[in-house]
């Protein structure tokens, strides 16, 4: 039982991230290997994961400008993306990708560009709110693994 | 095996140096194994990376397939196992797999988003250790350490069968071991057995070499190499003169010993000696020198057979490539075969089914092919197969992708038939026949679900089934359709005559195409009604009813709107009967034209036209209704042949009757069309 306020707001902030169905178990992973020596991986994660991907969807974006649209081209790059977010745990944005690669598959180009604009959606919703999850993490400070005498 | 004489190998053998400190591995292992993992997304390295320490184990991460293999390079014993994605730009992690088992033996654990089963088979197939689906989890990655204990132990056994067990005094020869170890066949086996004392050993001796080192791949490039060194040096060689001139790195004498093992068996085999299933894959290896001509595609053939049916991603690349491309160079036969079938079932499945799934069943499916050839062909189908392969390879080539198939595939298989024209039938036949005795054998042996899929899948798809079926049909289905055809000869259209031979029965298995097929046999029952499908319908999906008889639980019988595709198929299995019909227009006319050509009774032209692509076909099936010859369809089964070989027996026979056909066929089919003019390209 968080006894801190903020831990507390924390452990609110992590839980509705699960119940609204943003992040799935992976997360869960990504936390697990969050230590003392890596005391903020999983923002690091989440950062370089933001990074990356940022190039993928321009790519994408690209790629649905050039008409007709190369499916063949647009699942490979969201398989990459799907993968990426897989990773971290992003599941809105994991489920939009499969619906997009299932577009390309066959050949929807409207049903594309739709799911597309709900997947960067979902991904800048996602996005913002890591931003105030890490922030208030920072904050909390460290997780104590022993109990510290007050 | 004991620490201590574990050690003693271990200390010999490079890759027991991984071991740590070697005294005790149990100690500290698994902690301190050393991982090498690849992957170009940069949030899945860092997450496996930071999984990797925690599990203990030393890592090393890359995000290039080409940095992997550098640092592989510089520090052969450097690693003990390989982590890689499937997916990535500079490299495709197949290839990675390949060259790292072929250079390195390492053991190598797949990853990828990508959980569809034809991707996990390819990794299955190339020799792959492990698959991981992503996103991975930290419990997954803390047992791989078995495959390295599991690849050591087969290693120390092989060592220890060369006699080296002894508190080490063999060592030293540990690449002598691997002469010991070697296949059985050699005899080598015995002088290592005198080293030993060892009645345990024995059984080692012969778990090693069953187990031997780590599968090599033997790529194209690689065979070709081997098979040039054999030139050289004639078939009576030594494994050890020709690992010498072939100067491979990597490469063990057991390796070579074990591929000229086949290689000669191959050889027999075309020389007349029966066949065995096993000789498959020496078949289809060995068809690279026997068929001469064959370049690059053959050293894929083999490269699947050696691969024990694995196909690999290159090979298959090239194949499709190869097809795709329709790139004549390549003529392995088997490959041609295979890439028959690859291509076929590329198209089709491009057509209709996902990419990936595509492939993967085309992968499959040549191996199954070239499993399936082999065996069932006796030495005068060998011959005939040779030559259906090469017609095959010809048509491979040609293979247009997707839509261009049809009518690349109709040269080819005119060119085939022009070229073989009476051998052809006669082997085709006999080829067909043969096929169809072993079909059922073939695909029992092979892995039928492969061909079946292969088969299936092109079949289902129906552009991709008429292609497919033809593909491995063309060994196999020609003589599957030629039987039928031959019987179908009173049939009208469908004369494919399926319900009275065998073959048809095989077609008349609707069941295993499901979907459209079922629906479009529609009445007779299997071939027959299919041919009715074909000659009455346009539209009739012959393929699906291809795909049934074939009796490959296509399930993915995707697309069933090229019926045509199928029909085409069928069409040709069943001797092009149904062709005719028009039911090739526009679907995979090359795969009926092609199933046709199998049959050359007369259908060659038809099938040669078959290839052509619809255009052709549906010229030519009207016109040519049936002309089932009735020699040429047998009535060996079809079912069986088909399914089981599809591959190069079908191909083959359907080559060397439509080679016959194309070149006889003027009278016969009204084709005269097919003629590689015609054959719309």
């Amino acid at each position: 039982m968080e006894r801190n306020p903020i831990r507390m707001q924390l452990a609110i902030m992590r839980q509705s991230l699960f119940d609204q169905g943003h992040v799935d178990e992976q997360f869960v992973q990504l936390e697990e290997l969050q230590d003392d020596a890596n005391p903020n991986f999983v923002e690091e994660v989440v950062t370089l994961y933001y990074r990356d991907s940022a190039r993928i969807i321009l790519n994408i974006e690209q790629a649905l400008e050039r008409k007709p649209f190369d499916f063949g081209k647009l699942d490979a790059y969201m398989h990459q993306f799907k993968g990426s977010s897989s990773s971290i745990g992003a599941k809105k944005v994991k489920a939009e990708s499969t619906l997009f690669r299932e577009c390309c598959k066959s050949g929807n180009g409207e049903g594309c560009m739709r799911s597309f604009q709900q997947l960067k959606k979902e991904y800048a919703t996602l996005r913002k709110k890591f931003g105030a999850y890490f922030q208030l993490a920072r904050q909390a400070g460290p997780v104590e693994t022993a109990s510290r005498p007050k | 095996m004991n620490v201590s004489s574990v050690k003693g190998s271990m200390s010999i053998s490079s890759s027991t140096s991984t071991w740590k400190a070697g005294d005790t591995i149990s100690d500290q292992f698994p902690a301190g194994l050393r991982v090498l993992v690849v992957d170009d997304d940069p949030t899945c390295l860092m997450i496996l990376e930071k999984m990797l320490i925690a599990c203990l184990y030393k890592v090393t991460k890359c995000n290039r397939a080409e940095t992997a293999l550098s640092k592989l390079r510089e520090n052969k014993n450097g690693y003990d196992i390989v982590l890689s994605d499937v997916h990535m730009p500079d490299m495709d992690g197949f290839k990675l797999l390949e060259h790292i088992g072929l250079e390195m033996d390492l053991p190598v654990i797949m990853m990828s988003a990508d959980d569809g089963k034809q991707v996990v088979m390819k990794g299955v197939t190339h020799g792959a250790c492990d698959y991981l689906i992503k996103p991975v989890r930290i419990e997954a990655l803390k047992n791989i350490w078995q495959h390295v204990v599991r690849k050591r132990k087969n290693e120390w056994k092989e060592f220890e069968q060369s006699g080296s067990v002894e508190e080490g005094d063999r060592q030293p020869k540990q690449s002598d071991d691997a002469d010991y170890s070697s296949s059985a066949n050699e005899g080598n086996w015995k002088g290592s057995k005198k080293r030993k004392d060892e009645e345990e050993e024995t059984d080692e001796r012969d778990d090693t070499s069953t187990l031997k080192k780590p599968r090599v791949v033997w790529s194209v490039e690689l065979h070709q190499q081997f098979v040039a060194a054999v030139n050289q040096l004639g078939i009576d060689t030594v494994p050890k003169k020709i690992l010498e001139l072939m100067n491979v790195p990597g490469l063990t004498r057991e390796n070579v010993a074990s591929h000229l093992q086949k290689y000669r068996l191959y050889l027999r085999r075309l020389s007349g000696v029966s066949q065995h299933q096993s000789n498959l894959s020496t078949i289809i290896s060995a068809q690279d020198p026997t068929f001469g001509s064959l370049s690059s595609l053959s050293g894929l053939d083999l490269q699947t057979l050696a691969a024990t049916g694995q196909l690999p991603a290159q090979s298959l690349a090239r194949l499709q490539a190869a097809g795709l491309g329709r790139a004549t160079a390549k003529s392995g036969i088997p490959i041609t075969l295979v890439d028959q079938r690859n291509i076929f079932s590329f198209e089709n499945p491009k057509l209709r089914f996902g990419e990936g799934q595509q492939q993967h069943m085309t992968n499959k499916q040549q191996v199954n092919l070239l499993h399936g050839i082999p065996t069932t062909m006796e030495p005068k189908q060998l011959v005939s197969l040779r030559h259906a392969a090469q017609s095959i390879g010809n048509m491979n080539m040609q293979v247009p992708p997707h839509g261009a198939q049809s009518s690349q595939n109709n040269p080819l298989l005119m060119q085939m038939g022009q070229q073989q024209q009476q051998q052809q039938q006669s082997r085709g036949q006999i080829l067909v026949d043969s096929t169809i005795n072993h079909a059922p054998r073939l695909s029992s042996s092979m892995g039928q679900p492969i061909l079946s899929n292969g088969i299936a899948t092109n079949v289902s798809s129906r552009n991709g089934i008429p292609e497919n079926i033809r593909a491995p049909g063309y060994s196999q289905t020609p003589s599957m359709l030629n039987f039928p055809m031959n019987h179908a000869s009173e049939l009208p259209g469908n004369s494919f005559a399926l319900g009275s031979t065998p073959g048809v029965s095989i077609l008349t298995s609707k069941g295993a195409f499901q979907e459209d097929v079922n629906s479009e046999i529609k009445g007779s029952g299997g071939l027959m009604p299919s041919y009715d499908v074909f000659n009455d319908l346009d539209q009739h999906k012959p393929q699906s009813w291809e795909l049934q008889n074939v009796g490959m639980a296509f399930d993915t019988s995707q697309h069933s709107n090229s019926l045509q595709g199928n029909l085409d198929l069928t069409q040709s299995a069943l001797g092009q009967q149904g062709f005719s019909s028009g039911q090739m227009n526009g679907h995979n006319r090359s795969a009926a034209v092609a199933s046709k050509a199998m049959f050359s009774t007369g259908d060659v032209k038809e099938l040669g036209s078959a290839q052509n692509v619809n255009q052709h076909l549906n010229n030519l099936l009207v016109d040519n209704t049936i002309r089932v010859k009735s020699e040429r369809v047998c009535d060996t089964s079809p079912a069986n042949i088909f399914p089981d070989h599809f591959g190069q027996d079908d191909l083959m026979s359907a080559l060397l009757k439509q080679q016959e056909s194309v070149a006889s066929s003027e009278n016969e089919f009204d084709f005269d069309g097919y003629s590689m003019n015609n054959i719309p390209v």
